[in-house]
């Protein structure tokens, strides 16, 4: 069996479709877990989900890595459990220092809320150790400020490194301007530290997994968050 | 003491600014108007308790590095406001 904990901020408004993603996907236990709480013991993995941490004040996710829950965050990270982001929890990845580069407000100055695709470039993640390399998802996204940015030797190390985990993609799986929903450098949508423990989207898995919903590729993300869980 | 420090945070130069953009744009919309280029940021007016206008400067200056900006996108300036 595994834990899995969902951060709370005052702002995020997601974490009732993570919570019950997981629950619904994986059939393990999830719990929503405050800001202020000091401690993760007992979890296996955590989940940061999107919304607008402390009103994304200064910049998104700029505020939330203050937060107390941040610190038992970073050292579940620092042990090797799975810490993963989605949307606004990328961002606070980011400004944590647990994931590389920074988001910008997107080229279009305006906030994208469609489906997009994502290819699958790395399983090197808790995001997506169950999925084939090149297999392509389609999801929704939800953001004003996706614009992934880092600097070149930067984003050349991460390439090097296999640590793009999802790209923005056509439904022919080629990663194009046009299927670029934000401006992200080389298209990314998702990455991963260079442990491998720590993972991030901008895309929204928790609303695309059930048919209702309008797709359910979301779930594959889940079910590769447990099946890391258990490795 | 307490001292007026201002810090200017704004994207590095290497980083392309959408926003001030759309903000140049809008000023070349009006015939009369033109600005080359516009770079947008924030401006913070911090009070910072300090022995010495160069102590509130680097009072100012940690604050600026640990939270005002983000590196990876900006840079900052720090002035100590006399008046």
């Amino acid at each position: 069996m595994a834990r899995f904990a969902v951060l709370v901020f005052p702002g995020t408004n997601c974490e009732g479709d993570v919570l019950h993603a997981i629950e619904a996907v994986t059939g393990q236990p999830a719990e929503l877990v405050w800001h202020k709480e000091g401690s993760l013991d007992g979890f296996d993995a955590a989940v940061v989900p999107g919304g607008f941490a402390h009103g994304d004040y200064l910049r998104a996710g700029g505020l939330a890595r203050f937060s107390p829950v941040m610190e038992p965050l970073i050292q579940m990270a620092e042990s090797g459990r799975a810490v993963v982001g989605i949307c606004n929890g990328f961002q606070i990845l980011q400004e944590a220092g647990l994931l590389p580069g920074a988001m910008l407000r997107n080229e279009s100055l305006s906030y994208v809320c469609r489906d997009v695709r994502l290819r699958v470039e790395a399983n090197s993640s808790p995001l997506t150790c169950g999925l084939a390399p090149g297999a392509t998802l389609r999801m929704p996204v939800g953001h004003a400020e996706g614009n992934f940015r880092a600097d070149d030797d930067v984003l050349e190390a991460l390439e090097a490194d296999e640590q793009v985990i999802f790209r923005y993609c056509d439904d022919g799986g080629e990663a194009s301007d046009a299927a670029n929903p934000n401006g992200s450098r080389n298209n990314i949508a998702g990455v991963r530290n260079a442990r491998g423990n720590v993972a991030a989207l901008m895309p929204h898995p928790d609303r695309a997994y059930e048919e209702a919903l309008g797709g359910v590729d979301g779930c594959r993300l889940f079910e590769s968050l447990h099946r890391f869980t258990e490795s | 003491m307490k001292f007026r420090v201002r810090v200017l945070v704004r994207l590095r130069p290497s980083v392309y600014d959408p926003q001030g953009e759309a903000i140049r744009k809008a000023i070349a919309a009006d015939p009369r108007l033109s600005a080359e280029s516009v770079r947008q940021g924030k401006m913070f007016d911090l009070e910072v308790k300090a022995g010495s206008p160069s102590e509130a400067k680097a009072r100012a200056e940690e604050i600026a590095s640990r939270v005002l900006a983000n590196p990876v996108l900006e840079d900052f300036s720090v002035q100590v406001l006399l008046d």
